[in-house]
């Protein structure tokens, strides 16, 4: 039951790394791709940070969502308040 | 600044922490075994749970240091919030579940589970120890610096308040009030947060030569630099005004004093615009006289509003399409503004003339572009450099940011209050949402306190209260209650770590003590008071430095001695008991061993040279935290039975 739990959130984990290693290694590197424009005049700096937030938060509903149910818990499922 | 304690603000705050402290009775009296004081009977429901891991780890660091830090040096403050932010998918990715299933109490529990070893239970111990002290010290000096204005009280007196209700949360009720505590501020937090935005974004930006206090900076120039009397004479209203002689110290420097007209002497900086032209920007001083008086711009200190004092910063000087007012803009026209405007930051520096040190701030017209870009911070501008050791202190940061949040004590007993491992997984989901919302803000918030016009030149910390204040006292003294209570929930929840750490893995698991149940919780309480006071010490001690750095180095260490441990247990057999404890030490030494020698601490702490410092770069992540991994493998082959499974 761990297993396929685990496994999914290695990979989720792994796409992040992919996202975050991009971002601290593209400002320490490349410092001034940071300051281009692409969209809406806000530069890539921001979009990039943002970005990465919500990533996290999208990540984390998918990983919510595929375990629901695989949890191999004992106790009662959606005791939500 | 001159702080004058509001009477609103007085009241609002302390009907927060009466508020807290009833809670916290009203619920002690619910918990009386130590499964309830240390993991609240694990019956807390995992929403509650998710907004109170916000709570928890939206700590005054979240709040006050990364928009002190936005506001005063635009971007790089957000690097911290993003940072953050992604150590939780570590947490939740990761090390969420395997904790809630292997542990009871600690994080000792958990890294224990396989080997039973008092050897491990004391090396993890004292890391949740040492870890949770580290993190201590930045809440306490949240909380002084938050009391200042507010109350009125000196800054000691601000840790001696927090760390005195704190002790009283956790000697009543433990984890159960605690977790509501956390569970109260946290939504508080985010929800005044959000509402801060708005009002930011609805008022905009309006273009001003000065701070909200009406005074505006003066300029004079351009003119040649080789003939700066001439020019300073042909300037309205300085017809009069004579140029003080330099003192050796002051004739080195790029500033110039003016006797004015009225007798006060001014300082002022000279920026060279052109090839041979420069222009004269009023700056800002304070110096100590032998005698102890406090000089600011040339005239005592005064000690009431209206009195002599730093003025408040803070502002927009040009706006796109020479524009002197935006009205309120949207989320998206907010930034593309700020990207075309033109911001006044105000930089430092420290003269000492004849042993009276003289610190000047100074006005640096910075264009918006840069001001959203990262690499501005002094402590990120090796990312701009072309030498490689620069830049790894930007990485061994964000590294340690990663990698921290999954090891600390506070939030992976957080693991233990919920009653499974689904619910561990959705309370992480919900403290995500709540805690990625709130970084999304702290650009917001930070850019919003930038050009505010009420910042104090001296003090980074106090960005966020201020910014409350110039849009209206009722805001501040909420924002400025919540921000106390935020450090209540933290410095709570860690000290409570701490307190566990003690009871259950030096005491009762090294010492082997038998302690009865109720005997637990006594010497589990008796241990909340003496971490509470150690905090209370090292709060006052560390008071100048800003609280979202030292939160770096708490990280730094949680990273390098907890992580390699919790990380290789899952996902290699051959770990040994040998391994863990080796691991553990070796993180923890060498990480606090490298902040201690390295050039931040000896320039701020030690008021050495910081270029005398024993280690190239100030952050240890990226050495500490792969030594850890490799003592832990190293030593784990060493050690290795013949006959392994």
């Amino acid at each position: 039951m761990q297993t396929r739990n685990a496994k999914i959130g290695f990979f989720l984990f792994g796409i992040y790394l992919l996202l975050y290693g991009g971002f601290v290694f593209l400002n320490a590197f490349a410092p001034e791709t940071m300051e281009i424009t692409p969209i809406a005049g806000v530069n890539l700096a921001i979009l990039y940070g943002f970005g990465l937030i919500i990533s996290a938060f999208v990540l984390a509903m998918i990983y919510g969502f595929v375990c629901r149910g695989d949890d191999g818990s004992t106790s009662k499922q959606e005791d939500a308040p | 600044m001159i702080y004058e304690p509001s009477m609103i603000a007085v009241i609002v705050f302390f009907a927060f922490v009466g508020l807290t402290l009833g809670l916290s009775f009203y619920l002690g009296s619910r918990a009386k075994s130590s499964q309830g004081y240390f993991a609240a009977h694990g019956q807390i429901p995992w929403f509650v749970n998710g907004v109170a891991f916000a709570g928890d780890y939206l700590s005054a660091a979240s709040f006050l240091g990364i928009c002190g830090m936005i506001a005063f040096y635009g971007y790089d403050g957000f690097l911290y919030s993003i940072g953050y932010l992604a150590g939780w998918i570590v947490a939740l990715f990761v090390v969420a579940e395997p904790m809630k299933r292997l542990g009871k109490y600690t994080f000792a529990d958990a890294i224990d589970a396989k080997f039973q070893s008092r050897g491990i239970k004391l090396a993890a111990g004292i890391s949740t120890l040492a870890v949770s002290v580290f993190y201590l010290i930045p809440q306490m000096v949240g909380a002084g610096v938050l009391v200042q204005p507010l109350l009125g009280f000196p800054h000691w007196v601000g840790v001696v308040l927090v760390g005195a209700t704190v002790i009283v949360i956790v000697v009543t009720a433990g984890m159960v009030s605690t977790t509501w505590v956390q569970f109260l501020k946290g939504s508080l937090l985010v929800v005044f947060s959000a509402v801060l935005t708005l009002m930011i974004l609805s008022r905009g930006f309006e273009t001003k030569s000065g701070g909200e206090d009406g005074y505006a900076f003066r300029t004079l120039g351009p003119f040649a630099a080789d003939n700066l009397e001439a020019g300073i004479k042909q300037s309205t209203g300085f017809e009069d005004a004579t140029v003080v002689p330099a003192s050796e110290a002051w004739g080195e420097s790029p500033y110039v004093h003016l006797e004015e007209a009225s007798g006060i002497v001014s300082v002022w900086r000279v920026d060279s615009v052109t090839d041979g032209q420069v222009v004269l920007r009023e700056s800002q001083t304070v110096s100590t006289t032998d005698d102890g008086t406090v000089l600011v711009n040339g005239e005592p200190k005064g000690t009431k509003k209206g009195e002599p004092e730093l003025h408040p910063v803070g502002y927009i000087s040009q706006l796109p399409g020479g524009a002197t007012d935006t009205g309120s803009l949207g989320p998206v026209s907010f930034f593309s503004t700020l990207q075309e405007s033109e911001v006044v930051l105000w930089g430092s520096e420290t003269i000492t003339d004849d042993g009276t040190p003289t610190t000047v701030y100074y006005p640096k017209p910075t264009p918006g572009s840069q001001v959203l870009r990262p690499g501005e911070h002094p402590r990120f501008q090796g990312i701009r450099s072309d030498e490689p050791v620069n830049k790894l202190n930007f990485l061994s940061l964000m590294l340690a940011l990663f990698c921290g949040t999954a090891s600390l004590p506070h939030i992976l007993i957080r693991y233990y209050t919920v009653k499974d491992e689904s619910s561990a997984r959705k309370s992480t989901i919900v403290g995500i949402a709540s805690i990625g919302f709130f970084y999304v803000l702290t650009l917001y918030l930070g850019l919003g306190a930038m050009t505010s016009g009420a910042m104090d030149v001296t003090d980074s910390n106090m960005a966020a209260p201020l910014l409350a204040r110039s849009i209206n006292e009722w805001l501040f003294a909420i924002i400025s209650a919540i921000a106390f209570t935020t450090v209540l929930g933290t410095v709570s929840g860690l000290i409570l770590a701490s307190a566990g750490a003690v009871t259950h893995d030096l005491l009762t698991s090294f010492m082997g003590m038998n302690l009865t149940d109720y005997e637990k919780v006594r010497v589990a309480k008796i241990a909340s008071v003496v971490v509470g006071a150690v905090a209370i010490v090292l709060g006052i001690l560390f008071k100048g430095l800003n609280v979202s750095y030292l939160v770096g180095w708490a990280f730094s260490v949680a990273a390098s001695a907890n992580l390699p441990s919790l990380v290789m247990l899952l996902f290699w057999k051959g770990v040994t008991r040998e391994g863990v404890i080796a691991a553990i030490i070796v993180g923890m030494t060498s990480s606090l061993a490298w902040i201690l020698l390295s050039g931040d601490t000896f320039a701020k702490v030690y008021g050495l040279d910081a270029s005398q410092a024993v280690v190239p770069f100030s952050q240890p992540g990226i050495v500490t935290i792969p030594l850890g991994f490799a003592t832990l493998v190293v030593v784990s082959l060493i050690t290795r039975k013949p006959t392994a499974e």
